[in-house]
């Protein structure tokens, strides 16, 4: 059992559907953490956190420390510049239809940080030429058009 | 609660000595629940007929005061007892203490109306278990799980049993199996059930056999159920008093029992209890629940 | 620990694995459960308990996912409750149910996975996209290939691993896959086939990845009286484990799955198992795409950092060598309904182990074996050791 249907059978109607499209909206809380972290990058700053604890500095800053469960209260300034610990070329939305440019994705490593990083994006240079351990600095959208996003920074690129 | 019934096997098998469990609600960020709740109908058979999930609740709440006898003005005395209790509790929301009304327009699906829904709110709730050695190292005052049981009825709308909350009566009853509660009437001096709807602590204190099927209503009429009465329901004022949080409501009802148990409930204290019962309702469209009953001896 | 009770598997349950099944979820729970009950001739009275895993409410579009489909678990008036830990789901399931059995409370408990991931349109890939973080993450515009591009890029450049040995893992499941009667669509690819298909998000391509699938799967556990009384043949469940690490990914170096290790080492312990490599006759590691086998491999520490690939290129993991792993063609090669296809590898392991397999059983005379499953944002490691 595990009656087999093909797309074919759907679109022809030889089986009766119900369709049905949730809408759900949320307005979240960015929290004390991120919610600084955000006002930092608007105002052009990478903003991290340090567990007094055990030393660990981290972006995505946190107020607790997860490793020592304990409140994390030191604020630092970052560097906008990393190093890419890993990466990928994708050619594919997420809905699986293509796309001629594709997206560099990557785990960007922050300086200053006790290995810590964050999800991004990779331009200004050709996919073929990306490597992990590769130094890139951030590229920012001008202050004017900065709202308190990750996309304040457009993407992370090469180090010349 | 089912995490907390799961927690406990977990320590019964033998696999842990301490488990911390947690539940929060963070309501807040949803824009409006309605299609949350929506989103849980069956989609082929009860989605389409564009109801809001509400409606289950009214069928429910008509067949109960139907069936029991009990009416609309007994469940604003739930309503009003559970205000009234959450004036003593520091953790209560500290919503509008809003008078109930009678205008037609907070009718939700008859016969429900907004005053007899608790309100939503947002929290965190942890409650740390003990193998027995354990327990008796870290505190002079561990309270004991005495019993614990859940159960599910059907799903379906169609083939449901809408008379009585019977998936409390089944999870009870595994709850009073383990806890050798035979008469729980007299056994159980107080008790924290869900309330997510007014009626709702009606049904589930008959369900757990705390008082006889549709007698509740007159049990509340005669202050049985009061803090000060015989058997306390909600002393904590319930989700009508303290906040509806969601999946984490049955873990605030264990909370309290415990507070009061310790007897460190404060301005709300129920005096020489003993043993007390928790229930939690898993919320529409279910009819599921679990049970828990805890002990200080 | 002291674990008391000894808990066994006396029946299993597949349905097949199909892309797009007619059944509704329940539908297929129902079969599922029917087919467990049946191999061991147990009626659904005599279930004291359930416990049920599907991952995503998304993919079947139902909120309190678990609660819809009770019924056709078995469940109605029953002690019932719902798992989730992402893709580790299915392997979590018999650890839940696991539980029940060994708490002393319950006699038996019936472990339900089900998963109707082609309701979701146009692809339920999309529905991952709320795995993401929702305030720093989603505004990129990610999706789900991301995740495991990121992960395997770490990998294969951590230890030099090229793409064809990693290639080759999906020959060997989807060819083992053939042999396995649940499989959606058992076709045997070459080498070649895989490294021509279309690169998605560079290095996972086309073939690199399980096919989405619908079905369900059911296991019935007992404590050891009542096991001895359904069967002369249960297979134990001697070791549990699971181990979650933090949601910050980004903060993790993806080229080994820590949590993976730490969920093995707490079930190897309570097996007794000092020296996996040795101890363990095959394994089912969780496989969605083709270097996860030998990532969970390494992370279950049945060979060294790294070490899976040339293990796997040595014909050492297929079904005659040293060290089967995914003898049943794994979700490569059987299909991938999340939570169905990780208790689909404890039916395996139920079945190797009683010499039930079929034309997949594998060389020797297995006696321990280990299953795995891994989800959530690359978090959770979930273990399973049986033993006949």
């Amino acid at each position: 059992m595990g009656t087999s249907l093909k797309e074919d059978d759907i679109e022809r109607q030889k089986v009766l559907t119900v369709a049905y499209r949730p809408k759900v909206k949320y307005a979240w809380a960015t929290g004390i953490a991120i919610g600084r972290f955000l006002m930092g990058l608007r105002a052009g700053e990478i903003l991290g956190t340090k567990c007094e604890h055990c030393g660990r500095v981290v972006v995505p800053p946190r107020t607790f420390c997860e490793w020592c469960f304990k409140e994390s209260n030191t604020w630092v300034k970052l560097p906008d510049t990393g190093i890419v610990n890993t990466f990928s070329i994708c050619y594919i939305t997420a809905d699986t239809t293509r796309v001629k440019t594709p997206l560099i994705p990557a785990v960007i490593g922050i300086d200053s940080t006790t290995n810590a990083g964050f999800l991004h994006l990779i331009g200004g240079v050709k996919p073929e030429d990306v490597r992990i351990d590769m130094r890139v600095k951030a590229v920012w959208l001008d202050a004017s058009e900065r709202k308190g996003s990750i996309t304040d920074i457009k993407y992370f690129t090469p180090l010349k | 609660m089912y995490s907390l019934a799961i927690a406990h096997m977990q320590i019964l098998a033998g696999l842990f000595d301490i488990v911390a469990v947690e539940a929060h609600s963070k309501v807040s960020d949803i824009v409006d629940i309605s299609p949350v709740y929506d989103l849980a109908l069956d989609p082929i058979y009860t989605r389409p007929l564009g109801l809001n999930a509400n409606f289950i609740v009214g069928l429910e709440m008509n067949r109960y005061l139907h069936t029991s006898g009990a009416t609309s003005q007994d469940c604003k005395k739930v309503v009003e007892k559970n205000r009234r209790n959450a004036i003593s509790n520091d953790l209560a929301i500290k919503s509008a203490n809003s008078k109930s009304s009678n205008d037609i327009s907070d009718s939700i699906s008859y016969p429900l109306t907004r005053n007899d829904v608790a309100p939503l709110a947002d929290g965190a709730a942890v409650v740390v278990l003990a193998v027995e050695d354990a327990a008796k190292n870290l505190r002079d005052d561990p309270i004991w799980i005495k019993g614990a049981g859940w159960a599910s009825d059907s799903p379906t709308l169609e083939t449901r049993d809408w008379d009585k909350a019977t998936y409390a009566e089944l999870a009870s009853k595994q709850a009073y199996r383990q806890a050798k509660v035979r008469d729980p009437a007299r056994e159980i001096q107080l008790a924290e059930v869900d309330d997510t709807y007014s009626y709702k602590e009606l049904q589930h204190t008959e369900a757990l056999g705390l008082t006889s099927q549709s007698s509740a209503h007159q049990m509340l009429g005669q202050g049985v159920f009061d803090l000060g009465g015989r058997l306390p329901v909600n002393p904590s004022g319930g989700s009508i008093g303290m906040g509806h949080t969601l999946e984490m409501s049955g873990l605030v009802r264990v909370v309290e029992l415990v507070k009061q148990l310790r007897g460190d409930a404060g301005k709300h204290q129920v005096h020489d209890a003993q043993t007390g019962i928790a229930l939690a309702w898993r919320g529409i469209p279910t009819a599921s629940g679990a049970v828990v009953v805890l002990g200080n001896r | 620990m002291f674990v008391k009770k000894r808990v066994a598997v006396v029946g299993a349950g597949l349905t097949k694995f199909v892309r797009r099944a007619q059944e509704t979820g329940k539908e297929l729970a129902f079969e599922a459960v029917r087919q467990a009950l049946d191999s061991c001739n147990m009626r659904i009275q005599d279930i004291d308990s359930v416990a049920l895993g599907s991952a995503p409410d998304a993919f079947d579009g139902v909120h309190m996912k678990g609660e819809y489909l009770l019924d056709g678990a078995g469940a109605w008036r029953k002690p019932y409750s719902r798992n989730f830990v992402g893709g580790g789901t299915g392997v979590f399931s018999p650890i839940h149910g696991w539980f029940h059995v060994a708490s002393g409370l319950y006699d038996t408990c019936l472990v339900v996975a089900e998963e109707k991931m082609s309701s979701c349109l146009p692809h339920p890939q999309a529905a991952f996209l709320t795995i993401f973080d929702n305030m720093i993450e989603r505004q990129l515009g990610p999706n789900l290939i991301w995740i495991f591009a990121l992960e395997m890029q770490r990998y294969m450049h951590r230890h030099k691993i090229p793409k064809e040995q990693i290639a080759q893992v999906a020959v060997k499941n989807k060819r083992n896959a053939l042999d396995h009667p649940s499989a959606q669509i058992a076709r045997a690819v070459t080498l070649q086939d895989i490294l021509d298909s279309e690169v998605l998000a560079w290095p996972v391509q086309r073939l690199d990845i399980s096919p989405v699938s619908d079905g369900a799967a059911a296991v019935i556990l007992a404590s050891e009286d009542v096991a001895r009384r359904i069967t002369d043949s249960p297979v134990w469940i001697d070791g549990v484990g699971w181990n979650l690490d933090t949601t910050y990914w980004t903060n993790r170096d993806l080229y080994f799955p820590r949590y993976v290790a730490n969920a093995a080492r707490m079930a190897y312990e309570m097996a007794g198992i000092s020296n996996p490599r040795k101890q363990i006759d095959f394994a089912e590691p969780y496989d969605p795409f083709d270097y996860k086998e030998l990532h969970h491999m390494e992370g279950l520490l049945l060979c060294r950092k790294g070490e899976a690939p040339k293990l796997t290129a040595e014909g050492v993991t297929e079904r005659d060598g040293r060290l089967p792993i995914c003898p049943s063609g794994g979700l490569l090669g059987v299909g991938n309904p999340i939570a169905a296809a990780g208790l689909m590898k404890i039916c395996e392991l139920f079945w190797q182990l009683r010499g039930e397999a079929g034309k997949r059983q594998v060389a020797g005379d297995p006696r321990t074996a280990v299953a795995q499953a891994w989800g959530d944002l690359m978090q959770i490691g979930t273990v399973v050791v049986m033993r006949s």
